[in-house]
């Protein structure tokens, strides 16, 4: 399972790459094991405000669904339609094509480094 | 619990889940894949979870024809029937197939989560009558081949003509030296067989198939590809269409019951004084990709009128597809319902099932 060690983490199982003022968020391979092939996404919309913690999407599985939390606070400024239109890639490239939304970040709370995820997943 | 073949999965890399008590392969890599494979090629099963129960004497017929809704004294030998065991409020302890295997031997087969109580049933029904009962579960594995290419890949590795291996029949033959009960019956809605091997025989078996399989595209499948498949032909799953406060008659499956056959048997009088049920098994369609899943609630209107039992988007059919308990009068095909998809409604239609029918 890979764990990118230049992302952060949540214990929601979503990783975060920022990028200035802009956070890009997807969720972890590991995440994406657990849930099978991904055939829904439901994104927030762009322009609309989100808050860490709290639920702003969904993602669905054949077997199951899955609330996406925002990890951050701010706007959303940009979803990923093409995770919507094939959201295959979430399977297959959890840290790239299937990264999921984009917040330019008011405020973030602290999240978990590589190691500590690592950490977070291995304990079953 | 792990079935013979837990070593075999891990060696392919399943990912696994908890059912009913055993570690069981949920899926290999991908469950659409492996759904795929069921409908296009052909999938390997380990169901070795599964219980079976068998009845030997001069009077298995009778203790069954007692013990069980169906009329399995009228089974000819080398044949196989769906039934029910019911309870005595004529509510449904498990679904079963039953496989006659000689004059005075026949095989159930049961839910893994109800092995346990079947089991015990059939002994405490049995009793009065001339017959063993023998719980077979634990020496027992179960392996499915599902899918169109099925009869090319058990015909290449078994002496059995399968031509005349009917749909529900099964006959005793060897695949690569082991003694198997081979039958022609599944729960995916294609052409397929299963197994019944002695539990130190199935990796040998299982090991024979896979390589049988090579040109035929036979993967290996878990549970999650196991359940959509089963939902798209329309098949009750017990715990979520079945179950022990339900009616057989609700859920479409009156024909098992068979109140034609002489003498009592456990739940007959229930069933008999029942009234025509008020809810009835219903398959629903949907929109979008959005699925309504177990225990969503239905709608007409504003009013609440019933409960999904199972629902998934359907990976062949691309579209949602599930199956729900509603009144009578909401049940015709055609009629507009919603389904209450984790706070937003979403429309859905009555359809006849199964969704999926192989050509």
């Amino acid at each position: 399972m890979t764990i990118p060690q230049n992302l952060r983490y949540t214990k929601e199982h979503e990783w975060i790459s920022v990028d200035g003022d802009v956070a890009t968020v997807g969720i972890t391979a590991f995440a994406a094991e657990a849930l099978g092939d991904v055939v829904f996404v439901e994104l927030p919309e762009a322009g609309s405000e989100v808050s860490a913690g709290t639920p702003c999407g969904e993602i669905e599985s054949t077997k199951s669904v899955s609330e996406i939390y925002a990890p951050v606070d701010g706007e959303v400024t940009e979803v990923n339609q093409a995770v919507i239109d094939t959201p295959e890639s979430v399977n297959s490239d959890p840290y790239e094509q299937g990264w999921l939304f984009k917040v330019r970040v008011e405020s973030m709370p602290e999240l978990m480094d590589a190691a500590a995820y690592t950490a977070l997943t291995q304990e079953g | 619990m792990k079935t013979p073949l837990h070593d075999v999965h891990s060696g392919l890399g399943a990912s696994f889940t908890d059912f009913a008590g055993w570690d069981m392969p949920v899926r290999y890599s991908s469950e659409l894949a492996e759904h795929r494979a069921v409908r296009e090629a052909s999938g390997l099963f380990d169901l070795s979870h599964m219980g079976e129960i068998e009845l030997a004497g001069p009077q298995a017929a009778d203790a069954l024809d007692y013990a069980l809704s169906g009329k399995l004294s009228a089974v000819a030998v080398g044949r196989a029937r769906y039934t029910m065991m019911c309870n005595e409020r004529g509510g449904v302890v498990d679904d079963l197939v039953v496989y006659r295997l000689a004059d005075d031997r026949y095989l159930v087969v049961a839910n893994a989560g109800n092995a346990a109580e079947v089991s015990a049933e059939l002994v405490r029904r049995a009793e009065g009558f001339d017959t063993t009962v023998t719980d077979r579960s634990s020496e027992t594995a179960l392996i499915a081949v599902q899918g169109p290419t099925s009869a090319a890949i058990v015909g290449a590795v078994s002496d059995a003509d399968l031509s005349a291996l009917k749909y529900y029949a099964s006959v005793p033959t060897t695949v690569g030296g082991r003694e198997v009960l081979l039958a022609r019956t599944g729960y995916t809605g294609e052409d397929g067989f299963e197994l019944f091997v002695a539990a130190d025989d199935a990796e040998a078996v299982w090991r024979v198939l896979t390589e049988a399989g090579e040109g035929h595209g036979l993967v290996p499948c878990g549970l999650a590809c196991r359940d959509t498949l089963r939902l798209e032909a329309g098949m009750p799953l017990y715990g979520n269409e079945l179950s022990a406060d339900g009616s057989p008659f609700a859920a479409n499956l009156g024909r098992v019951v068979r109140f034609d056959k002489e003498g009592d048997f456990v739940g007959r009088a229930a069933l008999e004084d029942r009234p025509e049920p008020e809810t009835v098994l219903v398959g629903l369609t949907g929109g979008g990709r959005r699925a309504p899943r177990h225990g969503y609630r239905v709608l007409q209107g504003d009013d609440e009128v019933g409960e999904i039992t199972s629902g998934a988007l359907s990976p062949t059919l691309g579209h949602p597809i599930a199956m729900a308990y509603v009144p009578v009068r909401c049940s015709e095909p055609g009629t507009t319902l919603s389904a209450d998809i984790r706070g937003r409604l979403e429309p859905v239609e009555v359809v006849a099932l199964p969704f999926y029918q192989r050509r």
